[in-house]
């Protein structure tokens, strides 16, 4: 169950508190985020929309473990990671968090098989293991023929798909979507709204998408509205309090 | 080294550039080694010079000669082993290009004083009877296709007007060593003595002499100058090797030259490969930042900037020296006579390929502890 007022059990796979960003900007201080709560427990696939500047992939980097708050807390299966060092944040984002991004950003000289294969590497997993967990990954986003392609030879959609394959190959504790679809045709895009979806369905995944796309945003359990740096709005309203209880 | 895969594709990711780089570092490790070995062929002489050798040259300086007597006066000094002297020839084979060093030795003494070079006994016991007769080193004698008993031509123009001398090739010496200089030529003295105006005669260039143990060197020498002080021939007594480094030293500072050169050619590299690996590191942000979001170390990060920034370097390195190595003893035969014979030895190899790696490591840092700082969330912003 997803809530946004601060008095989750204490049990959420993801649980946020009090958590505001600030960012220092010449002399002037921009507050992107402002004392959120959050609980989100495991296979939940919650959506984030709001305006440009409403501090959305603040959140999702925060979450990431790729920035640091200003004030309040993350904890993310009982690990609290906002008084972690940095090495200790590579070491828990190599462990917990599976990446999606708009762009792909996967590595151009590199086949499809050996980007998935590079979150791996920083396992103790053998070469043989790498393999079948790699092929495995392919499989699932169903570019197990591809594997030997580079990025430049595959369509924007199988790109994506192959970020895809390389967020959940070391089976990560959640995955956060940046504008998943963002660069895609509206075909492209729904493939990969239905592959996201299936990792929530079938493997249990929990999700976090970034989206401007209320299409896409739709597709997701549950959409949180953020403007301004507040959680303003829930647009899934079947159960819960808006802005600040269950959603 | 899981990222091996990775550090090759980025390193092959531009090929031109690649190349490019790769042939400025092999275009300055051509240059590196050709200076050093012609660093190394000046000093060559200071290295083997030999710690229980004395050489005594006319205080005025090496063209002024001294009287032949003085050796026989030497030779009764407490210390002084053996006593040679020599004489600059400085002819010319068939044509002004085929130059070499030519000594008019004593051969009495000759390799009492230097036994490093070895001539067979029947070669060295005809060149002893035959006033006209030379000894070769093998290295010229192998340049110009001279075989024992050969009648050898040298135009000479320092003793007189030109003329042309005809000598009797009795033998050919060797070194003992793989770096001893295998490129003289010597003839009598007493053939030399009979032949030159009046100006040159009883004179020898300068006298070498044997110590009993390199302990004398400064009492011998001191004793040596203080008996000539105020003689019409003054003389100036040192080490083999402080006369080797004068010798050098007549050509110029050549180790000064060679270290500006050095520098420059360093610093451009620095700059260049630094330039390259920033360019690199610069169009790469985005799948940096990414490697970093997944959980790569900013260790891992450095040392993938560093390992490409020094593959650059070692490929263009051996590249380099490769082209180096088939080069200088072509360079060397064609400056042969003018300077000493360039040699490349395992150990110059060695020194440019770490010069290179320590260039590529040098150019590689400041990219690489750039990559190392980036803030993800700031490069991911960038895309």
């Amino acid at each position: 169950m997803i809530r946004v007022d601060g008095q989750g059990n204490g049990k959420s796979l993801i649980q946020v508190r009090g958590l505001s960003k600030t960012y220092r900007r010449g002399g002037e201080e921009i507050q992107v985020l402002q004392r959120l709560n959050l609980d989100l427990d495991k296979g939940d696939f919650v959506g984030f929309m709001g305006p440009s500047g409403s501090g959305k992939t603040t959140l999702l980097n925060l979450l990431g473990g790729l920035d640091v708050p200003s004030q309040g807390s993350i904890t993310v299966d009982g690990d609290e990671i906002t008084h972690m060092s940095g090495s200790k944040l590579t070491q828990w984002r190599a462990r917990h968090v599976g990446f999606i991004f708009q762009m792909y950003n996967l590595i151009p000289v590199l086949t499809a098989f050996q980007n998935v294969e590079l979150p791996l590497l920083l396992t103790k997993l053998s070469k043989s293991e790498r393999r079948t967990h790699v092929e495995t990954a392919l499989n699932v986003v169903g570019l197990s023929n591809r594997m030997d392609h580079y990025p430049r030879q595959l369509s924007g959609g199988q790109e994506q798909r192959v970020t895809i394959a390389r967020a959940i190959v070391s089976d990560p504790t959640f995955l956060l979507c940046d504008e998943p679809t963002g660069d895609l045709d509206r075909k492209s895009a729904d493939e990969i709204m239905a592959l996201i979806e299936e990792l929530v369905a079938k493997h249990g995944k929990t999700v976090l998408m970034v989206t401007h796309d209320a299409m896409v945003a739709a597709r997701a359990h549950t959409t949180l509205h953020l403007d301004k740096g507040v959680l303003v709005e829930a647009s899934k309203l079947e159960q819960g309090v808006v802005a600040g209880g269950v959603v | 080294m899981k990222f091996r895969r990775l550090i090759f594709a980025n390193l092959f990711r531009k090929k031109i550039r690649l190349i490019l780089t790769i042939g400025s570092f092999a275009i300055s490790l051509i240059l590196f080694t050709f200076l050093a070995v012609v660093y190394s062929a000046f000093n060559r002489g200071i290295e083997i010079a030999g710690a229980d050798r004395l050489v005594i040259e006319n205080r005025v300086g090496l063209i002024q000669t001294m009287p032949v007597s003085y050796g026989d006066q030497v030779r009764g000094i407490p210390g002084v082993k053996y006593v040679t002297h020599d004489h600059w020839f400085g002819g010319v084979y068939q044509e002004e290009k085929n130059f070499f060093p030519q000594f008019v030795i004593d051969p009495e003494n000759h390799l009492k004083v230097y036994p490093e070079f070895v001539v067979p006994d029947d070669q060295w016991n005809t060149f002893v009877k035959d006033q006209q007769g030379v000894i070769a080193g093998a290295k010229t004698a192998k340049r110009f296709g001279w075989k024992v008993g050969d009648r050898i031509p040298i135009k000479n123009s320092l003793y007189g007007p030109t003329k042309t001398w005809e000598f009797n090739l009795d033998g050919i010496y060797h070194a003992k060593t793989a770096d001893g200089d295998e490129s003289q030529f010597w003839l009598q003295w007493k053939n030399f003595d009979e032949n030159v105006p009046a100006f040159a005669k009883s004179t020898a260039g300068w006298y070498i002499l044997r110590l009993d143990s390199p302990d004398d060197a400064v009492r011998v020498a001191k004793t040596i100058d203080a008996k000539y002080a105020n003689s019409s021939w003054e003389t100036k007594t040192e080490t083999e090797s402080a006369f080797q480094a004068g010798f050098a030293k007549q050509f110029g500072n050549i180790e000064f030259l060679i270290l500006s050169i050095g520098s420059v050619v360093f610093f451009t590299l620095l700059l260049v490969t630094g330039n390259t690996m920033a360019i690199s590191v610069r169009e790469r942000i985005s799948e940096l930042a990414v490697l970093k979001a997944i959980g790569v170390r900013d260790g891992s990060v450095l040392f993938m900037v560093l390992a490409e920034s020094m593959l650059i370097a070692f490929f263009g390195g051996v590249f380099g020296l490769l082209l180096a190595w088939a080069a200088i003893p072509a360079m060397s035969a064609k400056l042969a006579g003018f300077l000493p014979p360039l040699i490349l030895s395992k150990t110059l190899l060695s020194s440019g390929l770490l010069f290179a790696v320590f260039v590529g490591m040098a150019s590689g840092l400041i990219p690489g502890f750039g990559a190392m700082r980036m803030r993800v969330v700031n490069a991911l912003r960038r895309v």
